[in-house]
């Protein structure tokens, strides 16, 4: 049923849903009213969890990594600086194999000091083993955690993920999402089966120490796991489809696409903007299309370069820096692209909530007409 | 062995985990120096160093770190830290 409900609102209703058995979280903005709606669920008995409270962030995931491995399905919810407060026990998290789903309510990290929107904080923990979905709206936010839940949980994968969706854009706009039932969901998602699980009467340690004659090895393995991911994703994707109308089989989806002559790569909500933007263009004949990306871990490489093997030129939209070098996304599109001669160019763009408009879009697309591109886009130059 | 999904471990491990990969510099015992005092025994960190049947002693190299400390102590000179090759 078609609700008009805010992002954060839908988010903490969906996760209501996977029936998690732990949550630990700390509020931070743009993040908060996810973990203020969960914690009146439990208050008022419509969820039946522990809702741990903790004093941080590198806390909460910790509560979270020992009631993962104790057997339990958990949820944390964070942003910014309290991912980066977090990042010890996000590779702690994946490397003990733990299937923990936690909402990024995608915000800038300080400094200088911003509550506002870009890709920032969860690009930087791209190397932690976490997956990674990046939704372009609430509904697509809210689907995207059961989905999570299933691939995660999976005894061939068996990592965590983060599902990001743009802070402030998305987690406080009001939009309709059609809410699936808690009947639908636990036809869809059962109850998690741990694959091993802390018991005092058979006990284990997870994450020893593993010497140089192992390490080398184990993070082998878990890089076989996100690849894995995929396959797990794509299947899980398409059953949702079929139970439910909404595929999400594709880990990147076109837009306008088929006989597209440049085409736009982007992830988020962006996507919303630059599909305007399309529109528009291609009623002036302008052959535009868009690549979006909506799993950044495991990467997409042959699914792009599939994807984008007819286009002339293609354009990636940044709402990251690699401080140094460029954008995340464009770095890795290219590396997805090695080979062929299409051009690709990176823009960077939208950080700290600078806003994103179709004419903007527009912009870059006649700069990658013109080969320009690599840039940090829309500077305010007087300032500089 | 095949490894562990999480790198689990069961308790009371630690014969199981085989350090002697640490080592860098291998102690050589000379069994014509050694006069059987037994500090070598006494002061190994990893208490690794045992007596054989003919009363000397030899250390197990599964478990040997190569901390030199045996030969830095060993009264009589008589155990040597080579290099080793891996």
């Amino acid at each position: 049923m078609l609700e008009i409900t805010e992002g954060s609102h839908a988010v903490a209703e969906a996760v209501r849903l996977c029936r998690p058995q732990v949550i630990s979280a700390y509020p931070i903005t743009p993040q908060t009213h996810i973990v203020e709606a969960l914690a009146d669920m439990v208050a008022n008995c419509q969820l039946d969890a522990d809702y741990i409270t903790v004093e941080n962030e590198l806390s909460a995931l910790s509560a979270c990594v020992g009631a993962s491995a104790a057997g339990s399905r958990v949820y944390s919810a964070t942003t910014s600086q309290g991912l980066a407060l977090m990042f010890e026990v996000c590779f702690n998290a994946a490397g003990m194999r733990l299937p923990i789903i936690m909402t990024i309510a995608n915000r800038a990290m300080g400094a200088p000091l911003s509550i506002w929107n870009d890709q920032q904080d969860s690009i930087s923990l791209r190397d932690s083993g976490w997956l990674q979905f990046y939704a372009e709206d609430n509904q697509e936010a809210t689907d995207l955690h059961f989905i999570a839940y299933k691939v995660c949980e999976d005894h061939s994968v068996l990592l965590p993920a983060m599902v990001c969706f743009d802070g402030f854009i998305l987690s406080h706009v009001y939009e309709p999402v059609d809410m699936l039932s808690q009947e639908d969901v636990d036809k869809y998602l059962p109850p998690f089966t741990p694959y091993q699980r802390l018991d005092a009467a058979d006990p284990i340690s997870f994450g020893m120490y593993a010497t140089p004659d192992y390490y080398h090895e184990f993070r082998y393995e878990i890089n076989n796991a996100a690849k894995r991911a995929k396959e797990v994703i794509q299947k899980a994707g398409k059953e949702f489809g079929t139970m439910f109308g909404r595929d999400y089989s594709a880990l990147v989806e076109g837009y306008r696409l088929d006989d597209a002559e440049t085409a736009i790569v982007a992830m988020g909500s962006i996507c919303g903007t630059i599909k305007d933007s399309i529109d528009e263009m291609r009623a002036e004949g302008k052959k535009v299309g868009l690549l979006k990306l909506r799993v950044f871990r495991p990467f997409p490489s042959e699914e792009i370069a599939q994807a984008l093997s007819k286009v002339k030129r293609v354009a990636v939209l940044d709402k990251n820096i690699s401080l140094g070098a460029k954008g995340a996304v464009v770095i890795e599109v290219r590396d997805a692209l090695y080979g062929s001669a299409t051009p690709v160019k990176g823009y960077v763009l939208g950080l700290g909530g600078r806003d994103v408009r179709k004419k903007d879009i527009k912009e870059i697309v006649s700069l990658v007409e013109k080969g320009v591109g690599d840039q940090f886009f829309g500077l305010r130059r007087e300032l500089l | 062995m095949a490894l562990a999904i999480g790198c689990r471990a069961k308790p009371g491990k630690s014969r199981d985990n085989k350090t002697g990969s640490w080592r860098v510099f291998k102690p050589v015992f000379d069994k014509e120096k050694c006069t059987k005092c037994g500090l070598c025994m006494t002061l190994c960190p990893e208490g690794c160093i045992h007596q054989t049947d003919e009363e000397f002693v030899e250390p197990d190299y599964t478990y040997c770190k190569g901390c030199g400390i045996c030969a830095e102590e060993c009264p009589g000179e008589g155990i040597a830290m080579l290099q080793e090759e891996k």
